[in-house]
């Protein structure tokens, strides 16, 4: 529904960001404006652009390994888990089950700490300041755990190929279970205190309707798809890792609007834990790395190795070619076909309601721009 | 939607080769190199089956240029790749923007780091490098990396006796090279 523009009438030309506060990172989005109705929304992705894929092509596979957490700094060990996937999978790489469990271990807990700090910065973006303080304490708690393990807070370089790079201790793993006890005690808060709110209603109910046929031609993955009624997961539908193994249920939502979005990643932590739960409960023992060769050949040959990141599909395309460094490694990160839609949603929605689409998209700029 | 009622559509479609990997190595279920007045055709077959558009992007290599397509079937179980060989010194491809409005960035990010002239695409601006990148194309090899496409990957090689195919194709040996120097 497109705003009638009286013709004698100037229409408004603005700019949001590249650092507005309410963009998570550096990203800009001009804005054509007829009073408070956008016209056209026009997002300009690059500012943060690092040229990543380059920098693939000029380091050892083992090198290009730290660069990988730097691009979604909210959950970099499913960019981490993906890597070292595509990297094994062409090489024919057996990782052992010990390690592989622990890999699924943390890439969830780091799936939830990233659902943690997108819901404080959705609702900060929205004008409400203290859920982010109840968040960000549960979130600290976790990514205690995780830093005590990894020796990394954020920017995590954990896994290796062929492994991991330090066992968990038994300190990791009752912490681990007070954790998941404690957030299930904490969503019970979370839903009175934002869930059910008037103010929260109204301002995402019947808001950036993403239908299940603009999500398909987007490509947009994730909790986006999963708002629009499709229960499209990668850990399913291309089963990878010790996924296929685990019990657990894929929310959806059939609205398709900002509301949806929130409500599948509030169950999605509900989901995560029952993975850890049971990874931890089968923790098998034995080696957590490989013999994997010093100087790692790879190829020739592509493969592509896709993984379900927190914000959706996250695919590496790889080719190699017989050396040590690969040929090619293309990444495509799941914010990047989440945020291309804007410009077709955003048309004739109003300013503040843009701010609410942009925080239920859950975008991390420095993965779009790599 | 299985991997082989995928390869029969696109076989009606016309492709030029079909390879039907192993998915555990390639982690695709079809593999197809298309020619450019293929390649509209097959992604709208795959757009008309519910496939999500993946990414596209490119692959320099001699003697031709490889652009790249991936779609996965929305119900899972099903990835398919559409591979185009284009000419290195004025590559183009037709765009596929209409059909998948996702391909838009992908395109114009494809041409920021490659110079592929996507045809039909109305706006081919610098979408990640600066508005005075110019020509800079940061991803194209130069003469002492490039590597010939049967080398890089063998399927997708010039058929043999083809000129540009004499080079011996190596092995793809990969189990045996794990764990032969130790950790």
């Amino acid at each position: 529904m497109i705003p009638k523009a009286d013709p004698s009438q100037e229409t408004l030309v603005l700019n949001m960001g590249p650092q507005h506060p309410a963009t998570h990172g550096v990203l800009r989005i001009v804005l054509k404006l007829d009073g408070e109705y956008v016209l056209q929304a026009i997002p300009v992705i690059g500012y943060g652009h690092r040229m990543h894929e380059k920098m693939a092509e000029v380091r050892t596979y083992p090198g290009f390994y730290a660069n990988v957490g730097r691009m979604d700094y909210a959950g970099a060990l499913s960019f981490g888990h993906g890597h070292v996937l595509a990297v094994e999978r062409l090489a024919g790489i057996e990782v052992p089950p010990r390690a592989e469990y622990i890999r699924v271990i943390t890439t969830e807990l780091n799936r939830i700490a990233s659902h943690l700090l997108w819901f404080g910065a959705c609702l900060l973006d929205l004008g409400a300041f203290t859920p982010i303080l109840y968040s960000f304490d549960d979130r600290e708690y976790c990514l205690d755990l995780l830093e005590h393990v990894t020796g990394a807070r954020i920017t995590f370089s954990y896994f290796r190929i062929g492994g991991v790079s330090r066992d968990l201790d038994d300190h990791f793993i009752e912490g681990t279970k007070e954790f998941i006890k404690r957030l299930r005690g904490r969503f019970d808060t979370y839903d009175k205190l934002v869930t059910g709110n008037i103010i929260f209603r109204k301002r995402n109910e019947d808001v950036g309707v993403i239908s299940r046929d603009m999500a398909l031609k987007y490509g947009a993955t994730g909790p986006v798809i999963r708002g629009s009624g499709v229960p499209y997961d990668v850990r399913r539908a291309e089963p990878y890792s010790l996924y296929p193994e685990f019990d657990f249920e894929i929310p959806t939502r059939p609205e398709g609007d900002s509301m949806a979005r929130y409500l599948v990643r509030m169950a999605e932590m509900e989901q995560s834990l029952r993975i850890v739960e049971q990874a931890l409960a089968r923790l098998p023992e034995g080696p957590v790395m490989a013999k994997v060769p010093k100087k790692l050949k790879v190829g020739p040959g592509d493969t592509v190795q896709a993984v379900e990141a927190a914000r959706g599909q996250l695919d590496y395309y790889l080719v190699g070619d017989g050396t040590d460094k690969p040929y090619r490694l293309k990444i495509r990160p799941p914010s990047y076909s989440n945020l291309s839609l804007l410009q077709e949603l955003a048309e004739g929605v109003l300013l503040s309601d843009l701010v609410a689409i942009g925080g239920s998209l859950d975008l991390v700029i420095p993965e779009i721009d790599r | 939607m299985s991997p082989e009622e995928i390869r029969t559509v696109l076989e009606q479609t016309g492709t030029v080769r079909i390879v039907q990997p192993d998915y555990r190595v390639r982690g695709v279920h079809v593999d197809a190199l298309v020619s450019a007045t293929q390649l509209r055709g097959a992604a709208a077959a795959l757009r008309e089956r519910d496939f999500l558009i993946d990414h596209v992007t490119a692959v320099d290599a001699t003697p031709e240029l490889l652009v790249v397509y991936h779609f996965s079937h929305v119900e899972g179980g099903c990835r398919a790749a559409l591979k185009l060989l284009t000419d290195r010194e004025h590559p183009t491809a037709p765009t596929i923007r209409d059909i998948y409005p996702g391909a838009d960035w992908h395109e114009r990010e494809t041409h920021d780091f490659y110079g592929v002239v996507f045809e039909g695409h109305p706006d081919l601006s610098p979408l990640i490098l600066p508005e005075d990148a110019g020509d800079l194309r940061p991803l194209r090899k130069g003469a002492d990396g490039l590597k010939t496409l049967a080398e890089l990957i063998p399927e997708f090689g010039p058929p043999p006796g083809a000129e540009g195919a004499e080079k011996p194709q190596k092995p793809r040996a990969k189990k045996e090279k794990t764990g032969e120097e130790g950790a």
